[in-house]
């Protein structure tokens, strides 16, 4: 039984019974000691939705950003925003745990208003998700329960990757535009030009957690470089994929016993997700599950995704689908994503189809170097590692294929194909309307 | 790396800056284009931290660029 309930669907009053109320947040006093953002600083939470940064000091930065506001000027009046959008298309934590627990979610929702004086507070979720009933229902709940001391709105930006990137819903949730904002930070200048808290729903979670038990409770589990329980999503050459719940820190081997173990022989790992990294799976079973491990495996943690590339999937041809589908993700504003991920993409699929040669490489290492740190965004950053880590996790596969060879061909493609939605048209149209 | 020669940092907004090139017309020996007619600073980031003898050159850049989308923060 795992912290956040992701085994049952609870009603207001099963939540209720479950974790008891939701202790009332001293309001507009987020800094000062004994605050919750002290005891979440002490709970040493990170944030789930990929960068794993302290959720105190996100809280505090946003207190400090709305300091001078007035009763009148609402300009720097603090709005805060529950990332629920789940962009990685192998990730599914987040789905899973507001179809289980959408409650604990909004208490988190509630819990960080309070602390950082928000008069506006949304949940973001994908447009065409299953889930919005549920989320609609739960809301209706806690209105009629008067909950939350400020209204919860559900908002639905576009299913694009980037849409979900915080500063893009920022954007959104202020003007209407999913595209990213460069260079103003959320925390500072985020929505309508608010000080604006972007936090994973599984963050808030934890968050509603904090506000009950306290942040030397939530320390008790886990690694002590980042505690607490974590969500995963295990898919790919695996028995039972899914999500599991487990203490940070927990050994991949068991992770992957949680979830009936391989199916078949593994190559390598997809850790973190699609803007994650690949490793080989020689000796990583034994890696430790948190940040710290994980980087020092040479993996990413990233939004906690982890796929298993079984010995007949090739790997080259599952990241050549996987990099068209992320160049055509581009948000269209910066020259280094909108031309060099379509460049990036082009190698590998060159790559797959065996059409490479060690010249064709050479260029793509090149390009490889030249897509980082230059984006408005990760988005390139994290393509171009998804790539990078590939060629390296798969280097004999690699020359197989610049040998015109490839090690499956001759046992076709395996079950577990990396989910990969629908194309769209890259170059075409970029600033268009699917961002609106 | 910003080291005491430090006298002002370069900065670079990606979602401005169109490709035209004008800054590498500019500043030849500052500012280099990627094979797609973008600006690489030195560093190949978005900040360059720029030497006494290197603010001319970013200032000639700067002014160069039609969409504004390079910028000079001063040393205090
Ligand atoms: C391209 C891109 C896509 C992202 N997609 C998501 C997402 O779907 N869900 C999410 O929670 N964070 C996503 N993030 C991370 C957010 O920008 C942000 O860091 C996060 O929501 C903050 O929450 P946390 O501190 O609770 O982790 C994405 C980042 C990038 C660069
Ligand atoms: S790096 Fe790409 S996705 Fe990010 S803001 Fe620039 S164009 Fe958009
Ligand atoms: S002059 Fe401005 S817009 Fe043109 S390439 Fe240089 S920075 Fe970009």
């Amino acid at each position: 039984m795992g912290r956040l309930g992701i085994e049952t669907r609870s009603s207001l009053s099963m939540h209720l019974s479950e974790y008891g109320p939701l202790p009332a947040t001293p309001r507009r006093h987020g800094s000062e000691p004994g605050s919750l953002v002290d005891e979440v600083e002490t709970a040493g939470l990170r944030g789930r939705g990929g960068g794993w940064f302290p959720t105190s000091r996100k809280l505090r930065a946003v207190v400090e950003s709305s300091a001078g506001r007035g009763r009148l000027n609402r300009s720097r009046h603090p709005v805060v925003i529950a990332n629920g959008m789940e962009g990685e298309p192998a990730s599914s934590k987040d789905a899973g745990l507001l179809a289980s627990s959408a409650h604990l979610v909004f208490d988190g929702i509630s819990a960080a208003a309070a602390t950082v004086g928000a008069t506006n507070a949304f949940l973001a979720i994908h447009r065409d998700s299953p889930v919005i009933p549920t989320l609609l229902k739960a809301l209706d709940e806690r209105h009629a329960a008067r909950l939350d001391p400020l209204a919860i709105h559900l908002v639905t930006p576009p299913a694009r990757y980037v849409a979900s990137e915080e500063s893009a819903l920022s954007h959104w949730v202020g003007e209407g535009v999913a595209t990213p904002v460069y260079p103003d930070r959320p925390f500072q200048k985020g929505a309508a030009g608010r000080p604006t808290l972007v936090q994973n729903v599984e963050t808030l979670a934890h968050l509603g957690l904090i506000a009950r038990h306290g942040g030397a409770w939530f320390a008790e589990l886990g690694a002590p470089s980042a505690p607490g329980s974590t969500l995963v999503t295990v898919g790919g050459a695996v028995r039972d994929a899914g999500v599991v719940e487990v203490p940070t820190g927990t050994p991949v081997r068991q992770i992957l016993e949680l979830c009936g173990g391989a199916t078949e022989p593994v190559r390598g790992y997809l850790t973190g997700g699609y803007g994650g990294g690949w490793v080989a799976a020689d000796g990583f079973d034994t890696t430790a599950w948190d940040p710290e491990s994980m980087r020092t495996a040479g993996a990413v943690i990233g939004a906690s995704v982890l796929w298993l590339i079984g010995e007949s999937t090739c790997p080259i041809d599952e990241m050549a689908r996987v990099a068209a589908w992320m160049a055509g993700e581009s948000a269209g504003q910066c020259g280094p994503c909108v031309y060099g991920l379509p460049s990036l993409s082009d190698d590998v699929h060159q790559l797959a189809t065996r059409h490479a040669d060690a010249a064709d490489m050479a260029r793509l290492e090149r390009r490889l170097s030249l897509v980082s740190n230059r984006g408005g965004c990760k988005h390139p950053d994290g393509t171009a590692r998804f790539v990078s880590t590939g060629l390296a996790a798969f280097a004999d596969e690699v020359a197989l294929h610049l040998d015109r060879r490839c090690s499956v061909t001759a046992r076709g493609q395996g079950p577990a194909a990396m989910p990969v939605p629908p194309a769209r048209l890259a170059l075409v149209d970029v600033s268009g309307r699917d961002f609106e | 790396m910003s080291t005491d020669d430090t006298v002002a940092t370069l900065l670079l907004n990606p979602t401005l800056c169109d490709g035209r090139g004008m800054c590498h017309d500019a500043a030849p020996d500052l500012i280099e284009l990627d094979e797609w007619g973008y600006p690489l600073l030195p560093g190949h980031t978005l900040r360059a931290d720029l030497t006494k003898g290197q603010l001319k050159a970013a200032e000639d850049a700067t002014h160069a660029c039609p969409v504004l989308a390079l910028h000079i923060e001063r040393r205090r």
